[in-house]
């Protein structure tokens, strides 16, 4: 009895999301159940880069300048070898795209982490405290709101290079990113968990916890925590999606990414260059990369929004 | 037949499929209502009534439909019309009074606006005569200075007042049939009773059939001339309103009418009331020298009451400002002293906004009085500061609440539900006894044991309001706070909970707060009541004292407007020999 605390085991669990309307919901849409399985790929393939990708772009051995700008393979010159073409530098085109996702995804992810933490921390001590630490918190939302979010992690990013001494600033880049787009991400979880917490706050088993003598902490994260985060995982699929893209617009403008480590923004930039003398498969193969993520990643948060919204069931 | 039917239902079936299986919300349903007749259709929750009155009008909700029987409006079927056709009955022909006044009336219009629009849909009037129409309309419904009154926006209406505006708009187009869901439920008692008499007057005078859907048997006997009962589904009695209430013959009535609360005796114990939900009965009196329940009982008894208010105040600041003048406070409590001894059932009973929930709170802890004394077992709580001096006292006194759907956390499975106040206040060694207690504690307040692994959201309310009390009884309080814990259930179960707190006060010889705004309900539980209005403690006594002699002119008021439900069969019933009168 007390080694099996919880008797719902793993089958029993699947066996539940197997009748719940959420799977229901899910297989009803071939839309949705493909963009799962673009994600899905998208995960695998980055996870596993060093074992899928063709060749290892960052292996100066490896390159060799004379299979510079090869195009891709059904076309008159290209090679079997190079199946998306190459760079002007010999790299493989393909291999290139599944390491600049897995930087673009690591970013993505990380950045949600940390904004999500900052923000649901934020939001439920905003929604429970209240009084004067609540406007506090809830002006500084309100005075990040009015800059563009591309403006601040632009601002982050140009502190870093200032305050860091130039040699370190490339280990660092990575992490200053996700610091740059996470900090402009938190006001959204903030505002919805706040307002949540507001709703739960007054719920009568909160009270009832109350009444127990639970302290307020206790009853923060044990109570009113688990119950606010319906929302919180559809917005962070979404801006999931806002981050990837914001991560490849500041690496597209030169201030995210290092170019030795590129990510699909400093690959489309890369290739930019290129397009106009007819190398185009440089930069349109991880744009197609890039939409082809964002879309499924975006259309999986929409899908979740609607799911877990009973208003539109 | 001679007269002329108005509505005529045969064999009506109504279903709602779903992904796993259909649902037949209406099993084979017949009914027929005659000119200036008032039929009211009685059931719990989930009995189909409502969507019996959805259908008649033509709006089922989807995937609702309607699969076999029969509609007749004066000779003509309307189920089987065109959607466009239907729509030109709806207000016309028949005309529908619904539960909300606060959203059934536009807020952006004036009332005016609202009733000219439905004339102007179904009647042939100029635009003046139609204005004139809907000053009338206001003046029938008893609105004064309708001429003045005609050009406001509802929210300038009180409840009651809205609600006969919506009769005035259900009224508009002189419809033969009015349909009534739930009219009065939103309405304080007070109210309830002037839109009642204000609905029977019109039905009659103007000769409406009027079909009233209700739980409230206290409705039905006010203003029904005949009723049918719903069960699950099916019609199972259909009579004259004083035959079904005083003489009822199927088995689910007779149950249903003994669980009324009734204002004019009072039972020591609901009868057994079966037809209901399912609930283990209770099969073991609690030991409590033995049980855990009964342990760690010795607690201190202080002379004197056990709970003591002195002078409590309270106010809330409805408008905050950073200025102390410029903000604006309601006074919720005003100087309210009382006191309830050990052992004894205290009642405070109130309209809706009297303070009576704030009063509980207060106690409780939930909110700091502004001035005034609260003392507990002759310890001054007011004067406690830190969270954990409280703990001792925090778990003596527990509370129960109002909604059982809000009341427990949907993310925590009943056993961590009820286990928590155990582990908090330590009352157990391991994991293992606390596992133990819970399942025994559920199984006392009628859950089986096998409850413990679910979540809230299988149970239904009176079963979670069954989780409420084993939480309250987990901390093995001395003195219980009951705030409405039954006003959100239907009657049955209402009986089942009151007994089963009757049961474990009579147990564990627990002192209890009742909090209620259903006189007939505090009649039957406690032993002294006390009356509230606007924060104020206008009387309090013995509880058959006050209900025969009512001293306070409020409380004369409120005990005019209960519902007096004469004629109610006496069957079966449990009765408290009457208290001499010395």
């Amino acid at each position: 009895m007390t080694e099996n605390k919880y008797p719902i085991s793993l089958l029993d669990f699947l066996g539940q999301m197997r009748d719940s309307d959420l799977w229901f919901s899910f297989t009803r849409s071939p839309v949705i159940v493909t963009s799962a399985c673009v994600t899905l790929l998208y995960l695998i393939v980055t996870i596993f880069a060093p074992l899928i990708a063709p060749h290892d772009p960052f292996d100066l051995a490896s390159i060799d300048l004379l299979d510079a700008s090869l195009p891709p393979f059904w076309m008159d010159d290209g090679e079997f070898r190079f199946i998306l073409g190459t760079d002007d530098q010999g790299r493989d085109i393909l291999s290139t795209i599944i390491y600049g996702s897995r930087i673009s995804l690591f970013v993505g992810f990380a950045s949600v982490i940390f904004s999500l933490i900052l923000g649901v921390g934020l939001g439920l001590i905003s929604g429970y405290v209240g009084g004067r630490l609540d406007a506090f918190i809830m002006r500084v939302a309100d005075v990040q709101l009015s800059f563009p979010a591309i403006l601040i992690a632009l601002l982050v990013d140009g502190l870093a290079r200032t305050l860091l001494p130039r040699e370190h600033h490339d280990e660092v880049a990575l992490y200053v990113l996700v610091f740059a787009i996470g900090i402009s991400g938190w006001v959204q979880y903030a505002r919805t968990v706040r307002g949540q917490t507001l709703v739960e706050k007054g719920k009568e088993y909160v009270q009832a916890a109350r009444v127990i003598g639970i302290r307020k902490w206790t009853i923060l994260l044990r109570h009113i925590l688990p119950n606010v985060t319906g929302p919180v995982l559809v917005i962070a699929t979404i801006h999931l999606a806002i981050a990837i893209i914001t991560e490849a617009t500041l690496s597209f403008l030169g201030v995210g990414v290092p170019p030795t480590t590129p990510s699909l923004g400093t690959l489309i930039r890369i290739g930019n260059d290129f397009l106009f003398s007819g190398e185009w498969w440089i930069t349109i193969f991880p744009g197609v990369a890039l939409v082809l993520l964002v879309l499924a990643v975006n259309l999986l948060g929409d899908w979740l929004r609607d799911a877990l919204n009973p208003k539109l069931r | 037949m001679t007269k002329l039917t108005l509505l005529q239902i045969n064999n009506l079936e109504i279903e709602f499929p779903s992904r796993k299986s259909v649902l037949r919300a209406v099993d084979n349903v017949s009914l027929s209502l005659e000119k200036g007749d008032i039929l009211g259709i009685v059931g719990e929750s989930g009995a189909g009534k409502s969507t019996v009155g959805n259908a008649l009008i033509g709006l089922l909700e989807p995937p609702g439909q309607m699969t076999k029987g029969e509609i007749f409006l004066d000779g003509n079927r309307i189920d089987n019309l065109p959607d466009s056709e239907k729509q030109k009955i709806r207000g016309k022909e028949i005309g529908m009074i619904f539960q909300d006044p606060l959203t059934s009336l536009n807020p952006l219009q004036t009332i005016e606006n609202q009733l000219v629009e439905t004339i102007n849909l179904h009647l042939e009037l100029g635009e003046n005569d139609a204005r004139q129409r809907a000053v009338e309309l206001l003046d029938q419904v008893g609105i004064p200075d309708p001429d003045v009154r005609v050009k406001q926006y509802p929210h300038q209406f009180s409840g009651g007042m809205r609600q006969r505006v919506v009769v005035a708009l259900a009224l508009c187009a002189e419809p033969n049939l009015i349909i009534a869901d739930e009219p009065t439920t939103a309405l304080d008692v007070s109210i309830q009773a002037q839109i009642l008499d204000l609905m029977r007057g019109l039905c009659k005078e103007k000769q409406v059939g009027m079909v009233i859907i209700t739980h409230d048997m206290g409705v039905i006997a006010d203003i029904t001339d005949r009723v049918a009962v719903m069960y699950r589904g099916r019609l199972v009695e259909h009579g004259a309103t004083e035959k079904i209430l005083g003489n009822p013959d199927h088995p689910y009535t007779q149950s249903l009418i003994s669980a009324v609360p009734r204002p004019d005796i009072k039972l020591i114990r609901f009868p057994q009331v079966t037809y209901i939900e399912d609930v283990a009965e209770k099969n073991t009196e609690i030991d409590i020298t033995e049980h855990w329940l009964g342990k760690a009982r010795e607690y201190e008894t202080a002379p004197g009451p056990l709970v003591e208010l002195k002078n409590i105040s309270m106010r809330f600041t409805t408008k905050p400002a950073f200025l102390r003048k410029n903000r604006i406070f309601l006074d919720a409590v005003n100087n309210v002293s009382l006191d309830i001894h050990e052992g004894e059932v205290f009642g405070l009973v109130g309209e809706s906004g009297s303070g009576k929930s704030t009063v509980a709170r207060i106690i409780c802890g939930l909110y700091t009085p502004v001035s005034g004394a609260i003392n507990f077992a002759g310890t001054e709580l007011t004067a406690l500061k830190k969270q954990s001096d409280l703990d001792p006292f925090r778990k003596q006194m527990q509370m129960i609440f109002q909604d059982p759907y809000s009341s427990l956390n949907p993310r925590m499975r009943v056993l961590d539900i009820v286990a928590e106040p155990i582990l908090f206040h330590q009352l157990a060694e391991t994991r293992r006894e606390v596992e133990i207690i819970v399942k025994d504690l559920l199984e006392h307040v009628g859950l089986g044991a096998q409850s413990a692994v679910r979540y809230p959201h299988e149970f239904s309310g009176g079963q979670r309001q069954r989780i409420s009390i084993a939480r309250a009884l987990a901390t093995r309080p001395r003195f219980l706070i009951c705030d409405e814990p039954t006003s959100a259930l239907d009657v049955s179960i209402q009986a089942q909970i009151l007994n089963l707190l009757k049961d474990l006060q009579e147990e564990l010889g627990l002192t209890m707060l009742f909090i209620s705004h259903d006189l007939p309900v505090i009649r039957q539980m406690c032993d002294r009541v006390g009356v509230m209005k606007d924060g104020f403690l206008c009387e309090m006594k013995e509880t058959e004292v006050l209900f025969e002699n009512p001293e306070h002119e409020y409380t004369q008021h409120l005990l005019n407007l209960m519902p007096r439900l004469e004629g109610l069969s006496l069957e079966g019933l449990d009765m408290q020999p009457q208290p001499n009168q010395n």
